[in-house]
C-alpha cells in the first residue's frame, strides 16, 4: 500500500488519504502503535480460533501453574493458569476481544450522542445551546471515574451499565468539540456560499460543516478509546463492571489480587495487556493528531 | 479584574446548582424504592414504610423535595449515613485530610520531577534524554494505576520488604490526631520513628497517585518550553550574550509556565479519580475508599453527600486556578 502511495505522490497532487498517510508514517511511535493495535485487533477478532482453550474451562490438575519461562512452567499453559486452573493465555485473548469491542461500543455511543448534542447546540444556539453546554460542564466538573462509579452504583453493577457509564463520562468532550467546530465553521465563507446556494440546515450540517470538523473528532475518538479501555478495566477491578467469570482484563486482575504473592503472573500479565493496548492507542492518537490537525503539525 | 471575577462566579453558581441537582436525581434514578433499599433485606412494615417515606420527604412532589434538599445542603446538612448513623459531613471532614495529604504529596512529587524533566527535555531536544523522557511519560500516561500500585507493592513491599502494604501508620505508634495530616501529627507527637514510618506508608501511594500528573506535567512543560524557546525574545536574550541558564530559567520558563499551571490545576480531577483506586489498593483511609465502600454498602446518603462534596472541591479549585491563571497572564482578563 505504501509503495503505491509514494508513486502517486511523486506524479500528482496527493489525495487527502495519501497526504494523511505521508504525514502519519513520519511518526515512528504512531507506526508502532498502529502495528500493535492492528495485531491486537486481529487477536480480538479471531479469539475463539487463536485461544488454546475455552476461557472458562477449568483444569483441576493445574491450579496456579506458572508461565512457561519460569522453572515450574509447562508448555501446556504458555502463560500459566489461575487459581481455578483456567488457562491465562486463553482468558487474556478472549479479554482482548471483550475489551476492544466494549471500548468500540463505548466510543461509538459517546461519539454519536456527543455529535448530536454538539450539532444541536451549535446550530440552534440560544437557550438550547446554553442548556446543553451547562449540562456538559456539570458532567465535566465531576472526576471521570467517580461519575462512572456513581452511575454504575445507581444502575447496578454489570458490563452493560459500565458501558453506559463510561460513554456518559466521555460524552462532554465530543459535544464540546462538535459544537466548537460547528460554530467556527458556520462563520466561514464557504458555508455562507453554500447557504446562498440554497442549502438547508441539515444539508449544511452533514455535507458542508461536519466533514470539515471530522479531524478533531477522529483524534478525540482515538483518545477516548484508550480512556474507555482504562475506565472499563478500572470498573471491573473495583467489582463494578464485568462480573466474574467474564474474562475482562480488569476483572481478571481483581480476582487474582489475593494471589499476588504466590502467583504474581496472574496479576502482572492482565495489567500488561491493558497497558499495551492503551499505550498503542495513545501512540496512534498522537500520530493522528499530528497528521490530521494542520495547526498542530507545525509545532 | 472584578468583572472577570464576577463572570467566573457566574459560571460557578449554576455549575454548583447543577451538581446538586445531579446528586439529588441520582438516588431517585436508582431502580427500586429508596426506602426499601435503605431498609435492606429484612424489609419493613407498611406503617414503618410510610413513616420512613415521610421522614425522608419522599411523599412530597419532586420539586419540593429538591428545594428541601438544596436548603439542607446550603445549611451544611448533607444527611446521615444509614450505616454509621453519623452526619455525612462529619465523616467526610474526618477522612478528607488523609486524601488531601496524599494528593498534596503526589502533586508535589509530580511538579518537582515533571517540571525540571520537561525543561531539560526541551533544552536538549531530540537527545536520548528527550526521547526516553517522552517514552516514559507516555507509558506513565497510559498506565492503569490500579495495576501500577499492585506492581509497586509486589516489588517494594513483598519482594524487598522496604515499605508497608497498607494504611497510614504502623499499629505500634499511637499518634494523637491534631491536624489530620499524618506527617505533621507524627512530628508533633515526638514519638521516635513515627514520622519515618508515616513517610514509609505514604511513599508508594503518592508515587502511584502522582504518576499520571507527572507524565502530563512533563509533557506539557516540554511542549510549552519548545514553543517559547523558538520566540524572538529568546533569540535576542541569547544574542546579547546572556548566560544560557538565565535564558532558560529567567526568560523562557516564566512564560512557558502559564499553560503548565492550567494543566496542574486540571489534575485535581485526576487526583480525585486516582484517589479512589489508590486508596482502595493501599487501604488508605480517605475519601476515595470511603465513597467506594459507601457504594458497596448502598449507603446512599453518604454517596450523595460525598459526591457533592468532592465535586464542590473540584469546582472550587478549578475556579481558583482560573483566577490564578488570569493573574499570571493578563491577556486572559481582557478577552
Amino acid at each position: 500500500m505504501s509503495g503505491e502511495t509514494i508513486e502517486t505522490a511523486d506524479h500528482a497532487m496527493p489525495g487527502p488519504v495519501a497526504e494523511f498517510w505521508r504525514a502519519y508514517r513520519r511518526n515512528v511511535g504512531a507506526i508502532i502503535g498502529l502495528v500493535v493495535f492492528s495485531l491486537i485487533t486481529v487477536v480480538a477478532v479471531f479469539a475463539p480460533w487463536l485461544a488454546p482453550y475455552d476461557p472458562a474451562a477449568q483444569f483441576s490438575d493445574a491450579f496456579l501453574v506458572p508461565p512457561l519461562w519460569s522453572d515450574a512452567g509447562s508448555s501446556r499453559f504458555l502463560l500459566g493458569t489461575d487459581d481455578l486452573g483456567r488457562d491465562l493465555l486463553s482468558r487474556l485473548i478472549h479479554g482482548a476481544r471483550l475489551s476492544m469491542s466494549i471500548a468500540a461500543v463505548v466510543v461509538c455511543l459517546a461519539l454519536t450522542t456527543g455529535m448530536l448534542f454538539g450539532a444541536l447546540a451549535g446550530m440552534a444556539r440560544g437557550f438550547v445551546e446554553t442548556a446543553i453546554m451547562r449540562f456538559m460542564d456539570i458532567l465535566l466538573a465531576l472526576p471521570s471515574l467517580l461519575l462512572a462509579i456513581v452511575i454504575v452504583a445507581v444502575l447496578g453493577a454489570s458490563l452493560t451499565n459500565a458501558v453506559i457509564a463510561v460513554a456518559i463520562v466521555l460524552l462532554p468532550h465530543f459535544t464540546r468539540l462538535t459544537r466548537a467546530s460547528i460554530v467556527s465553521e458556520l462563520s466561514r465563507d464557504y458555508v455562507t456560499a453554500a447557504r446562498l446556494d440554497g442549502a438547508g440546515q441539515l444539508r449544511l450540517l452533514f455535507k458542508t460543516v461536519l466533514p470539515n470538523a471530522a479531524a478533531p473528532l477522529i483524534v478525540q475518538a482515538t483518545l477516548a478509546f484508550s480512556s474507555a479501555i482504562l475506565d472499563i478495566a478500572a470498573l471491573g477491578f473495583l467489582g463494578l463492571g464485568a462480573q466474574p467469570p467474564t474474562p475482562e482484563w480488569g476483572t481478571i486482575l481483581s480476582a487474582s489480587r489475593e494471589f499476588i504473592q504466590r502467583a504474581s503472573w496472574t496479576v502482572t500479565l492482565p495489567g500488561l495487556a491493558i497497558l499495551v493496548v492503551v499505550l498503542a492507542t495513545n501512540l496512534m492518537g498522537d500520530g493522528l493528531r499530528d497528521a490530521l490537525d494542520p495547526r498542530l503539525k507545525r509545532g | 479584574m472584578f468583572r472577570y471575577l464576577l463572570s467566573k462566579l457566574g459560571i460557578l453558581v449554576p455549575t454548583f446548582l447543577g451538581v446538586t441537582f445531579l446528586t439529588f436525581a441520582l438516588i431517585r434514578l436508582a431502580p427500586g424504592d429508596p426506602v426499601l433499599i435503605m431498609a435492606g433485606e429484612r424489609g419493613v412494615s407498611p406503617e414503618r414504610y410510610a413513616e420512613l417515606r415521610a421522614q425522608f420527604g419522599f411523599d412530597q412532589p419532586m420539586l419540593v423535595q429538591y428545594f428541601n434538599y438544596l436548603g439542607d445542603v446550603l445549611r451544611g446538612d448533607l444527611g446521615i449515613s444509614v450505616v454509621t448513623h453519623t452526619p455525612v459531613l462529619t465523616e467526610f471532614l474526618g477522612l478528607f485530610p488523609a486524601t488531601l495529604e496524599l494528593a498534596i504529596i503526589a502533586i508535589m512529587l509530580a511538579i518537582c520531577l515533571g517540571l525540571p524533566a520537561g525543561v531539560i527535555a526541551a533544552v536538549k531536544r531530540n537527545s536520548p534524554f528527550d526521547y526516553s523522557l517522552m517514552g516514559t511519560s507516555l507509558i506513565g500516561y497510559s498506565m492503569p494505576i490500579f495495576w501500577w500500585g499492585l506492581l509497586l507493592i509486589l516489588f517494594f513491599s513483598i519482594n524487598l520488604g522496604w515499605t508497608p502494604v497498607a494504611g497510614r501508620l504502623g499499629f505500634e505508634y499511637d499518634v494523637e490526631p491534631v491536624t489530620g495530616f499524618m506527617l505533621i501529627d507524627t512530628l508533633l507527637s515526638g514519638e521516635p520513628g513515627a514520622f519515618k514510618d508515616a513517610v514509609h506508608h505514604l511513599i508508594l501511594p503518592a508515587i502511584v497517585l502522582g504518576t499520571i500528573p507527572l507524565a502530563v506535567i512533563a509533557r506539557m512543560t516540554r511542549s510549552s518550553m519548545l514553543e517559547v524557546l523558538g520566540e524572538d525574545y529568546i533569540r535576542t536574550a541569547r544574542a546579547k550574550g546572556l548566560h544560557p541558564f538565565l535564558v532558560v530559567f529567567q526568560h523562557a520558563l516564566r512564560n512557558a509556565l502559564i499553560p503548565v499551571v492550567t494543566v496542574i490545576g486540571l489534575q485535581v480531577s485526576v487526583l480525585m479519580t486516582g484517589a479512589i483506586l489508590t486508596e482502595t489498593i493501599f487501604s488508605w483511609p480517605g475519601i476515595g475508599k470511603w465513597l467506594l465502600e459507601s457504594i458497596y454498602r448502598r449507603d446512599y446518603p453518604a454517596v450523595q453527600g460525598g459526591v457533592l462534596l468532592v465535586a464542590t472541591v473540584v469546582i472550587l479549585v478549578n475556579t481558583v486556578v482560573d483566577l490564578l491563571y488570569s493573574v499570571i497572564n493578563p491577556k486572559i482578563r481582557k478577552q
